[in-house]
C-alpha cells in the first residue's frame, strides 16, 4: 500500500507541473479565445532567460534574475498583443491559433540564437534529497514546486476574484462587447492576461528546467498539457489544476500497475487515452463551460 | 420636446454598408437632453446598426457623430466612448455570466472609478475606500430596480426577465449622459414589460437620464416615448411625436405593407 501511495504522490507532483503549463493556456483562452500554442515556448524562453541572467551571460542574484525574466516575458506579452494579435482582431479563431504557432517558432528561434542550443542545468539550490512523510518517500524538490504552484494558484484566484483588474479581465473573458460597453479597454486587458500567462510560464519553465534541465524539448511539455486541457475544460482554472493532477497520477499509476502487462511505455499515451474517454462523455471537459447553442 | 434645445447627440447623414447591403442610408437623427427617444422599424431596418454606430461598435462609412457639440473622431474606441458617458444594453443579453448580479452592476461603475482600473494594485487602501462609495451607488440602483433578493445570484442562473433588469442596472451604474437600450422588453410577458417600462420612465423622470431605445412593442413606445424615429430598409422614413407617427401614412405602409393595386 505504501508503494501505491508513493507512486500516486509522485504522479500528483508531476501533475502539478502539467497544471502549470495548462494554466497558462486557460488564462489566455478565457481572455481572448486564443488557443495559445506558444505557451510551451514561453516556458522554454523563460527558462532560457533565467539561465542567461543567472550564469550564462550575467551572474545576477536569483531574485534579480527572476525579476528580469518576468520583465522579458512582459516585453514578449506586449510584442505578441500589439504586433501579432492586434492586426488580427475579429478574425477567425483558426487564424489566431496559427499565429501563435508562428510566435512559438519565433521564440524558439530567438532563444536558440541568443542562448545557444545546448541543454543547460538550472540549479536553484534546492536539495534533491528525498524526505519521508508518513512512511512515504517524497522528493524535496517536488514538494517545493508543489508549494510554489499552490501559492501561484491562490495568488491567481485572489487576483481574479478580489482585485478590480482581475474582475475586469473576467468581464472581458465573459463578454467582449459588454466589457467594451462598460469602458474596459480590450487590448490592455489582453496585454495584462499575456503578462500573467508569462509569469505562469516562467514558474512552469523554472520548475521543469530545474527538473530536466533547460532544453528545447521543454516546448513539448505543452503537448502533454493538451490532454490536461481536454480533461479539465479549456476555460476552467480549477479544471486545469485538477486535470493536471489526474493526468500526472493516472500516467504514473498506469505505468507502474498496468504497464507490466502490456510491456510498459504506457506513460506516453495514457493521458491521451484519458482525454479521449473524457471527450466521449463530456466534450467540454470536466469543468468547462457547457456551450448550449440555440437553434 | 423643445426643438430649440441643443441636441445631446446628433448623427448626421450616416451611411454604412456591410458587403453589398446598405444597412443605413443617409440617416440623420438627434437625441435631445432629458428625452426618451425611440427608434422603431420593421426587422432589418437598421435600428441596432444605428445604436452600434452611436456607441462605437461600428464605424460609419460616411457621415458624422456629434456628441455634446463636439465631432467625434472615427478612430475612437468603444471603451473611450463609454468613458464619455454613453452606456448601453444589448438585444441579446450580454451579461458577465461568471459574476453575480451585484458583480455585473459593479462592473458598470468601471468608468466612474477614480483610480485607473489597471493601477489598483498601487493604490490598495485608496481604492478600497473608493470601492465602498461605489458599492453605495450600486445599492441605490439595486433598490431602484427592486432586485435586492438576487444580488448574490450568479447572473447566468437568473430568469430572463431579471437578467434584462440586471443589464439595465449595469448601464445605469455608469450614470451615463446617454443611455441606449436595445429592445429592453424583447421576449417578455406583459407584466415584465410593464415593470421595465416603469423603470425606464422613472430613470428618465426621477433620475433625469436621456434615453434612446429600440422597441418593437408599439403600445409601450407610444406610451413612454417623447419622440420617435422610424427606419425602414436603412432609410429614415418619419420622425415625430407618437401622435404624428401613429397617423403617418409611410409608417403604416412600412409596417403593414401596401395593397398591390
Amino acid at each position: 500500500m505504501t508503494f501505491f501511495f508513493e507512486v500516486l504522490v509522485t504522479g500528483l507532483m508531476v501533475g502539478i507541473m502539467y497544471s502549470l503549463v495548462a494554466l497558462g493556456f486557460v488564462l489566455i483562452f478565457k481572455a481572448s479565445e486564443v488557443f495559445n500554442m506558444a505557451q510551451g515556448a514561453m516556458s522554454l524562453f523563460a527558462g532560457l532567460a533565467l539561465v542567461g541572467f543567472l550564469d550564462q551571460y550575467l551572474q545576477l542574484p536569483l531574485w534579480l534574475a527572476l525579476l528580469c525574466t518576468v520583465a522579458v516575458m512582459t516585453i514578449w506579452a506586449y510584442a505578441i498583443v500589439f504586433i501579432v494579435l492586434k492586426p488580427l482582431v475579429a478574425r477567425p479563431p483558426l487564424m489566431l491559433f496559427m499565429a501563435t504557432f508562428g510566435v512559438a517558432y519565433l521564440m524558439e528561434g530567438i532563444g536558440q540564437s541568443i542562448y545557444g542550443t545546448q541543454a543547460k542545468g538550472l540549479n536553484l539550490g534546492i536539495p534533491d534529497t528525498p524526505i519521508v512523510i508518513g512512511g512515504i518517500f517524497m522528493s524535496t524538490f517536488d514538494l517545493f514546486f508543489t508549494g510554489v504552484a499552490a501559492i501561484l494558484v491562490i495568488g491567481l484566484v485572489w487576483f481574479f476574484q478580489k482585485t478590480r483588474t482581475g474582475r475586469a479581465l473576467r468581464a472581458v473573458s465573459d463578454d467582449h462587447e459588454a466589457a467594451l460597453s462598460v469602458g474596459i479597454p480590450l487590448l490592455k486587458a489582453w496585454t495584462i492576461t499575456w503578462i500573467v500567462a508569462g509569469v505562469v510560464a516562467t514558474v512552469a519553465g523554472v520548475a521543469w528546467g530545474t527538473r530536466l534541465g533547460v532544453q528545447f524539448s521543454l516546448t513539448y511539455i505543452a503537448l502533454k498539457s493538451l490532454p490536461v486541457l481536454i480533461i479539465g475544460g479549456l476555460d476552467s482554472i480549477p479544471g486545469a489544476i485538477i486535470a493536471g493532477l489526474i493526468v500526472g497520477a493516472g500516467e504514473n499509476l498506469g505505468e507502474v500497475f498496468i504497464g507490466p502487462y502490456v510491456g510498459g511505455g504506457i506513460q506516453t499515451f495514457f493521458p491521451y487515452l484519458l482525454a479521449l474517454i473524457v471527450l466521449y462523455f463530456r466534450p467540454y471537459g470536466l469543468f468547462g463551460k457547457e456551450i448550449i447553442e440555440r437553434v | 420636446m423643445n426643438e430649440k434645445k441643443e441636441p445631446l447627440l446628433r448623427a448626421e447623414n450616416i451611411h454604412i454598408s456591410f458587403g453589398g447591403l446598405k444597412a443605413l442610408n443617409d440617416v440623420s437623427l438627434e437625441i435631445y437632453p432629458g428625452e426618451i427617444m425611440a427608434i422603431i422599424g420593421p426587422n432589418g431596418a437598421g435600428k441596432t446598426t444605428m445604436l452600434n454606430i452611436i456607441n462605437g461598435f461600428y464605424k460609419q462609412d460616411e457621415g458624422r457623430i456629434i456628441f455634446e457639440g463636439k465631432k467625434r473622431s472615427k478612430k475612437m474606441k468603444p471603451n473611450r466612448i463609454a468613458a464619455q458617458g454613453i452606456a448601453r444594453t444589448f438585444q441579446n443579453l450580454a451579461l458577465f455570466r461568471g459574476m453575480s448580479a451585484l458583480g455585473n452592476i459593479m462592473m458598470g461603475r468601471t468608468m466612474k472609478m477614480h483610480a485607473n482600473i489597471f493601477s489598483q494594485a498601487l493604490y490598495w487602501r485608496f481604492s478600497q475606500k473608493e470601492e465602498i462609495e461605489h458599492r453605495k451607488a450600486v445599492e441605490h440602483i439595486i433598490d431602484f430596480l427592486q432586485i435586492q433578493n438576487i444580488r448574490r445570484t450568479p447572473a447566468s442562473t437568473l430568469p430572463y426577465g431579471l437578467q434584462k433588469r440586471v443589464e439595465l442596472g449595469r448601464a445605469l451604474a455608469a450614470e451615463p449622459k446617454l443611455l441606449l437600450l436595445d429592445e429592453p422588453m424583447a421576449g417578455m410577458n406583459l407584466e415584465e414589460k410593464e415593470d421595465i417600462a416603469r423603470y425606464v420612465l422613472d430613470a428618465n423622470e426621477e433620475l433625469g437620464y436621456t434615453i434612446a431605445l429600440i422597441e418593437h412593442d408599439m403600445g409601450v413606445v407610444m406610451d413612454i416615448c417623447d419622440r420617435i424615429v422610424v427606419l425602414d430598409f436603412g432609410n429614415k422614413i418619419a420622425e415625430g411625436t407618437p401622435e404624428e407617427i401613429k397617423s403617418n401614412q409611410k409608417v403604416i405602409k412600412a409596417y403593414l405593407g401596401e395593397a398591390e393595386n
